[in-house]
């Protein structure tokens, strides 16, 4: 089973963002593999360990997201793409999801993986778009996956405790929910093969894709506040002990 | 501007964030001039259609067929597809849930069309609609326009607009008009199956009053014993965001967030938790929140009444025992 993997390359979780019209400033700050998408990568690994195939990890951004795609070959992809784009920050749901869905059908794919969202733009529409563009069956949120002949058994995460099982017939996408695996780290061995595997370059020209945007983002900031938030200072102790005060005298909830 | 709101019904009831999505529209309605419509979709929901007609909606349209009685995204999107080139309307609301997610995008794909997922809010500036989206887990706002031509698609979050604030309908009743959608089982690929719940959850948090809730702060499940000594000396039950559960430190029946319980209690006690907004309408309800995180742009103090700005590691120890002398 030949599966390619969409992964994102946002932000590092504890870095500052300093807004910069309707991006950030990318320059003083770390960046890491997209948290949802390393679930995708290890389902698409542990598949292809119990199924034979490859793994192609695929990634749009700026030079840097090469970083993400040797973590993904260090930890067992095969090789990568790498569409690489400068204004990958200023696209949209759809744009991005053009140029990704370009480069899966260059590709002899069974199964494209996607997380359930990213952490730094949120939209939470790739893999359904991909789909879409690439006239295949989907599913979201999925929290199991066997592989029957010719088809998929998918267990789907619903809201309110709720789960489906369902079937879903081969070539498709899927975009996986967290927590459906435990992810792997690389090893050592894993870093030093991933040297020398290939990484493809392609970029919008080359895919052909021209976009025209269907939304914009204006601007991005720091939200209003809704709610008047009092700051209890002081050393842990004095402000433990302030919290005591207002939870019994104030807010009367203890 | 002509509305039309995608309504989603379970299992043969509203879902209380249609309503909201309704107000949404309505509010849209009042600040553009327009009208809002709404489609029911599904099998015999003829009632549901005629529940909704009470509100003040221009048109309830009913599209039944068959092969809808179970949602797959293929027999939405064909549907709605047709439903939305015969009505026409230039703003397609929807409520923001796993459903919507799971189709909406294709359905705004297969017209060529863009979709703002997961809004906030919206305003109206100069005859221009701005929707009001999170990004960077909550850490920033955004303000987002449509570009091109209609119809526009989006999707409001759980709990962004008031369900009680919907209009009742001025003259009686909005008329029911039913559309006919072509399907065949064909467009239809994947096959959905059984529904289930996990083994029952032993703890119900949405009765717990006092909740403590830790976060990814917490850093590793060996410190989770200084959060349960602070949950014991307050007299409150444990519960976690999403990727606490995710790494298997806390069982998954714990988890409140989007995918996990909804609480309102007296008390939340958030412990290094970020606020993301798949967390924060899992709790945004409660009656008082507090929030310990050494981060003070996090967004979790945008909705708590008090704050600690601090190690989570210092706090926690020096607040048990505050409770403990409180107590004696």
């Amino acid at each position: 089973m030949n599966i390619i993997v969409c992964v994102k390359q946002v932000p590092a979780k504890d870095a500052p963002l300093a807004i910069a019209g309707n991006w950030i400033k990318e320059s003083d700050i770390g960046f890491e593999m997209n948290e949802p998408d390393t679930y995708a990568l290890e389902e698409a690994l542990r598949l292809k360990e119990k199924h034979g195939g490859e793994v192609i990890a695929l990634s749009l951004g700026p030079e840097r997201v090469k970083q993400t795609i040797k973590e993904a070959l260090a930890k067992g992809a095969d090789r990568g793409i790498h569409i690489a784009d400068d204004n990958f920050a200023q696209l949209d749901p759809l744009g991005s999801a053009k140029l990704l869905a370009a480069a899966i059908a260059s590709q002899k794919c069974d199964l494209v993986l996607t997380g359930l969202q990213s952490d730094d733009h949120g939209f939470g529409q790739t893999g359904v778009l991909l789909a879409g563009l690439l006239n295949l069956p989907h599913a979201t949120l999925i929290m199991q996956i066997e592989v029957l002949d010719g088809k998929l058994k998918l267990k789907r995460e619903l809201e309110a405790g709720w789960f489906q099982w369902m079937e879903c017939p081969l070539p498709a996408v899927l975009s996986i929910q967290s927590g459906i695996n435990k992810v792997r780290y690389a090893t050592l061995k894993g870093i030093m093969a991933a040297k020398k595997k290939e990484i493809a370059i392609v970029t919008r020209e080359s895919l052909g894709v021209t976009i025209e945007p269907t939304q914009k983002i204006e601007k991005i900031y720091v939200p209003t506040k809704t709610k008047k938030t009092e700051f209890l200072t002081g050393t842990p102790k004095e402000a433990a002990a302030k919290l005591v005060e207002k939870l019994k005298f104030e807010a009367r909830v203890i | 501007m002509k509305i039309l709101v995608v309504a989603e019904q379970r299992q043969g009831k509203w879902n209380n964030i249609s309503f909201e999505t309704l107000v949404a529209a309505q509010q849209i309605a009042a600040a553009t001039s327009g009208t809002v419509s709404v489609v029911v979709i599904g099998k015999g929901v003829a009632a549901l259609a005629d529940e909704l007609a009470s509100r003040n909606l221009a048109e309830v349209l009913l599209v039944e067929h068959d092969l809808l009685e179970s949602y797959t995204p293929d027999s939405y999107c064909v549907a709605l597809k047709q439903v939305i080139e015969a009505a026409k309307p230039d703003l397609v609301l929807f409520p923001h849930t796993y459903q919507v997610r799971d189709f909406a995008p294709k359905l705004a794909a297969s017209l060529g069309k863009g979709m703002i997922g997961d809004c906030i809010g919206f305003r109206s500036e100069g005859g221009n609609l701005v929707f009001v989206r999170q990004m960077f887990q909550g850490k920033t706002a955004s303000d987002v326009t449509f570009t091109g031509t209609p119809p526009w698609f989006a999707s409001f979050q759980a709990g962004a607009f008031r369900a009680d604030l919907l209009a009742a309908h001025p003259g009686g009743k909005a008329p029911i008009n039913a559309l006919k959608a072509t399907l065949n089982a064909s467009d239809i690929r994947t096959k959905p199956l059984e529904l289930f719940k996990e083994a029952k959850s032993a703890v119900d948090l949405t009765q717990a009053p006092l909740i403590v809730a830790i976060g990814r702060g917490i850093k590793a499940p060996e410190n989770i014993a200084q959060a349960e000594a602070l949950a014991k000396a307050l007299g409150a039950e444990l519960a976690a965001s999403r990727p606490i559960c995710d790494e298997g430190w806390l069982p998954m029946e714990r988890q409140i967030g989007s995918s996990g319980q909804t609480v309102a209690p007296k008390l939340y006690l958030a412990l290094g938790i970020s606020g993301a907004i798949q967390h924060v309408v899992g709790m945004k309800g409660s009656r008082t929140i507090v929030a310990v995180n050494k981060d003070q742009n996090a967004p979790i103090f945008e909705i708590a009444d008090y704050g600690i700005v601090a190690d989570i590691f210092e706090v926690m120890p020096a607040l048990t025992e505050e409770l403990q002398k409180s107590k004696s």
